[in-house]
């Protein structure tokens, strides 16, 4: 039976992560994402027997979720950016190794120790790879805390399909913030026996060998040639995205996950002004909606590209684009939030002024 | 079929096979565990993992628990060991395969999972991933293969090395005032309550090869107990980066290696628990 | 004369020649031969014929290439048997 109920954001994504079945969560404390250790350290092991466990850092947790992701459970993590940063080397093995899993991100501001306050500031490391070596995350971007909840049970299939671990960026607002959720019925955890997993050698079968280690260059060439190929699928089947008042707009802002939400308010203020405004927001950022910004930029005067952070996705917009219409930034650092009135602000100045 | 023939002429064509020869299937009395997979290891002449591979794999073939079996091994010369038994294995990050298997016997709390580790693994770059599981006590074996130098990189120092041995980046010695003491990782991690059977062995003569069997052999019989984690350091050497023939590696591992690193129980069920 | 015949086989293009076999053998039966294998190494082989198939060499082998026989007589009359509490090896003496 589904269930509606007033939650935060990482309240939320915990119990959606029991909810789906999920067989175990390593992590480790850190403001903005604690909650989701703490609900399910209270939640989930008496619920469905589900493995919580507080590991000792972030690498470490990276690292069990690694081992326990080579066993074929459904597997999760989460953290905040400092603690991401030190779980990149373990995803870049858990991606070239082909494990699912599930990795959750509640961004804050950076560099360094920066702030708890949101922030959209990790988009260059969870996009373009933030470990060594050439591998894609598949990255879904929530903006509603109902996404949060939706997105978990999503990320695990897209996992298990592409054999990838999928990324749900979420921010410090979003992880605080309450909202009504529709939560999804409590499904039975899984005993699938994949044939990748290691479970023990089955007798008369060949062992199987979780690495990602291939000394001969040839051999690690074919494995990259492989990965590009999965990824070249995945941007051919998983892209998602979402295009607010974009039929009739003169000006496109692009905004992913809680600034979406702002951009979009942004945008009603401006048609009340007689501004036509739309919004792009890709749900994916990996697959990113390149297409569908390119071909909307034919039909439009400029694009304002809005995040919580020096100018990130804004490049991609700007391939995506290609020169075709101007592309301007617009967006606030170190854990601050923009509001509506400063983005149609910067719309005006930074385009409707100029190219009026 | 004649009993010549039973023999792969092939690969011993150097021997003479006599008419009378003892050479024959029901007179082996030691032969190669069938886990041990016929692929020639990349180990150096003389280097102690061999042995302890072949141990694991005698140990996992005697107990009959090779389809229950997960391995872990970590970056280090030993970082290949998939290669060579025949059973399920994750190879791990530097440092991190005690984390690793920790992941895999959560989940799988009923099945045998054992990690292989050197001395810069689990002694430097993993230290905290070693003592943390060892202190949750996760019901683990953690087989330590301490030589006291790191071999894959070529011979730089290592947590483990001895005060005033020479390696390429302790050139004139390891000087204790300024890189520190060799950690006794074993004596270490003995006092942590997780621990359940703590011990030290060597693999460099027939006596010690069967004491260090046996302590493998335990350690994947408690895991059955959820008692806590088994530790079984291999005391060896490392004649490629010592600069040694392997016999003159032995000797000094005896001479100097053994009196620091003292062979032994550090804790056994008997006298802890 | 001995009773307990034993012998090796050692898959020489395993052996890497280390010696330490060598130095296991109570009966100094193995000494390092002249050539050497597909791999440049000078392998193991047996020199003397007077193994009792006690399985040292075979133990501290790191390429597991020994597989050791042993044969005891079993027509003639047992007069002792004698178990090496180090080991798992039976000797038998017989007459």
């Amino acid at each position: 039976m589904k269930e509606l109920r007033l939650m935060k954001g990482n309240e939320a994504l915990a119990e959606a992560a029991i909810r789906c079945g999920c067989d175990a969560y390593f992590g480790y404390p850190i403001t903005p994402q604690s909650e989701v250790l703490e609900y399910l350290s209270n939640e989930a092991e008496k619920r469905t027997g589900m493995v919580v466990l507080q590991a000792e850092s972030e690498v470490a947790s990276i690292n069990m979720v690694y081992g326990a992701a080579g066993t074929g459970k459904k597997v999760m993590t989460s953290s905040s950016s400092p603690g991401m940063s030190l779980m990149q080397e373990g995803i870049s093995y858990i991606a070239c190794a082909e494990l699912p899993c599930l990795l959750v991100n509640v961004m804050r501001g950076g560099p360094g120790l920066g702030t708890i306050q949101p922030s959209q500031g990790d988009y260059f490391q969870t996009v373009k790879g933030g470990g060594h070596g050439d591998y894609k995350l598949i990255v879904l971007a929530p903006s509603t805390v109902q996404e949060l909840v939706d997105f978990v049970d999503e990320s695990f299939k897209l996992a298990f399909k592409y054999k990838n671990p999928v990324m749900i960026l979420s921010d410090g607002a979003l992880g605080q913030m309450m909202e009504k959720v529709e939560l999804p019925e409590q499904k039975e955890r899984e005993n699938i026996e994949y044939d990748w997993a290691t479970t023990g050698k089955p007798k008369n079968k060949d062992r199987r060998v979780i690495t990602s280690l291939h000394i001969e260059p040839d051999k690690m060439e074919e494995i990259n040639i492989h990965l590009q190929k999965k990824y070249k699928t995945i941007e051919e089947n998983e892209l998602r995205y979402e295009k607010i008042m974009c039929d009739d707009a003169d000006y496109i802002i692009t905004a992913f996950g809680l600034v979406a939400r702002i951009a979009t308010k942004a945008a009603e203020m401006a048609r009340e002004k007689g501004i036509k405004v739309g919004v792009i927001r890709p749900i994916t950022l990996f697959p990113f909606p390149t297409k569908v910004i390119s071909e909307a930029a034919n039909n439009i005067q400029g694009i304002l590209d809005v995040e919580m952070n020096a100018g990130q996705m804004v490049e991609d917009v700007k391939i995506a684009v290609a020169g075709k219409v101007p592309v301007e930034f617009y967006g606030r650092m170190g854990g601050v939030v923009p509001t509506p009135d400063e983005i149609l602000e910067a719309l005006e100045k930074k385009l409707v002024g100029e190219l009026a | 079929m004649n009993e010549k023939n039973m023999i792969d002429e092939e690969r011993h064509y150097s021997q003479v096979i006599e008419e009378e020869s003892v050479c024959t299937a029901e007179n082996i009395v030691y032969e190669k565990p069938s886990v041990l997979l016929d692929t020639p290891m990349h180990y150096c002449p003389g280097c102690g993992h061999g042995v302890a591979h072949r141990l694991i794999a005698e140990v996992i073939e005697e107990l009959g628990i090779q389809n229950e079996t997960i391995g872990v091994a970590p970056v280090g010369c030993s970082v290949f060991a998939y290669n060579y038994l025949d059973i399920d294995m994750t190879e791990a990050a530097h440092g991190r395969a005690s984390a690793v298997a920790t992941g895999i016997k959560r989940v799988f709390p009923d099945k045998y999972v054992f990690s292989y580790q050197g001395d810069g693994d689990l002694a430097a770059i993993g230290t905290g991933e070693t003592i943390h599981t060892c202190n949750r006590g996760e019901n683990i074996l953690v087989v330590f293969i301490n030589n006291g130098i790191y071999g894959m990189t070529g011979g730089q120092m290592a947590p483990t090395t001895l005060p005033g041995m020479k390696s390429t980046t302790s050139p004139f010695g390891r000087d204790t005032q300024t890189m520190g003491a060799p950690i006794k990782m074993t004596e270490l991690i003995a006092n942590l309550p997780g621990t359940y059977y703590v011990t030290r062995q060597a693999v460099n003569t027939p006596v010690n090869v069967r004491k260090a069997k046996k302590a493998i052999m335990n350690g994947f019989k408690y895991q059955t107990l959820k008692k806590g984690l088994s530790f079984v350091e291999i005391v060896s050497n490392c004649p490629s980066n010592w600069k040694m023939t392997p016999r003159d590696a032995n000797k000094w591992m005896e001479d100097n290696m053994f009196p620091f690193y003292p062979l032994g129980d550090i804790k056994t069920p008997n006298k802890e628990n | 004369m001995a009773k307990v015949k034993g012998d090796i086989l050692i898959d020489i293009e395993k052996c890497k020649g280390c010696e330490l076999c060598i130095d296991a053998c109570p009966q100094g039966s193995l000494e390092k031969s002249r050539k050497v294998n597909n791999k440049g190494y000078l392998f193991i082989v047996k020199i003397e014929d007077n193994c009792t198939g006690c399985t040292n060499c075979a133990l501290v082998c790191p390429e597991g290439a020994i597989t050791v026989y042993r044969k005891v007589d079993k027509e003639k009359k047992q007069v002792a048997k004698i178990t090496n509490v180090t080991s798992d090896i039976t000797v038998t003496v017989n007459e």
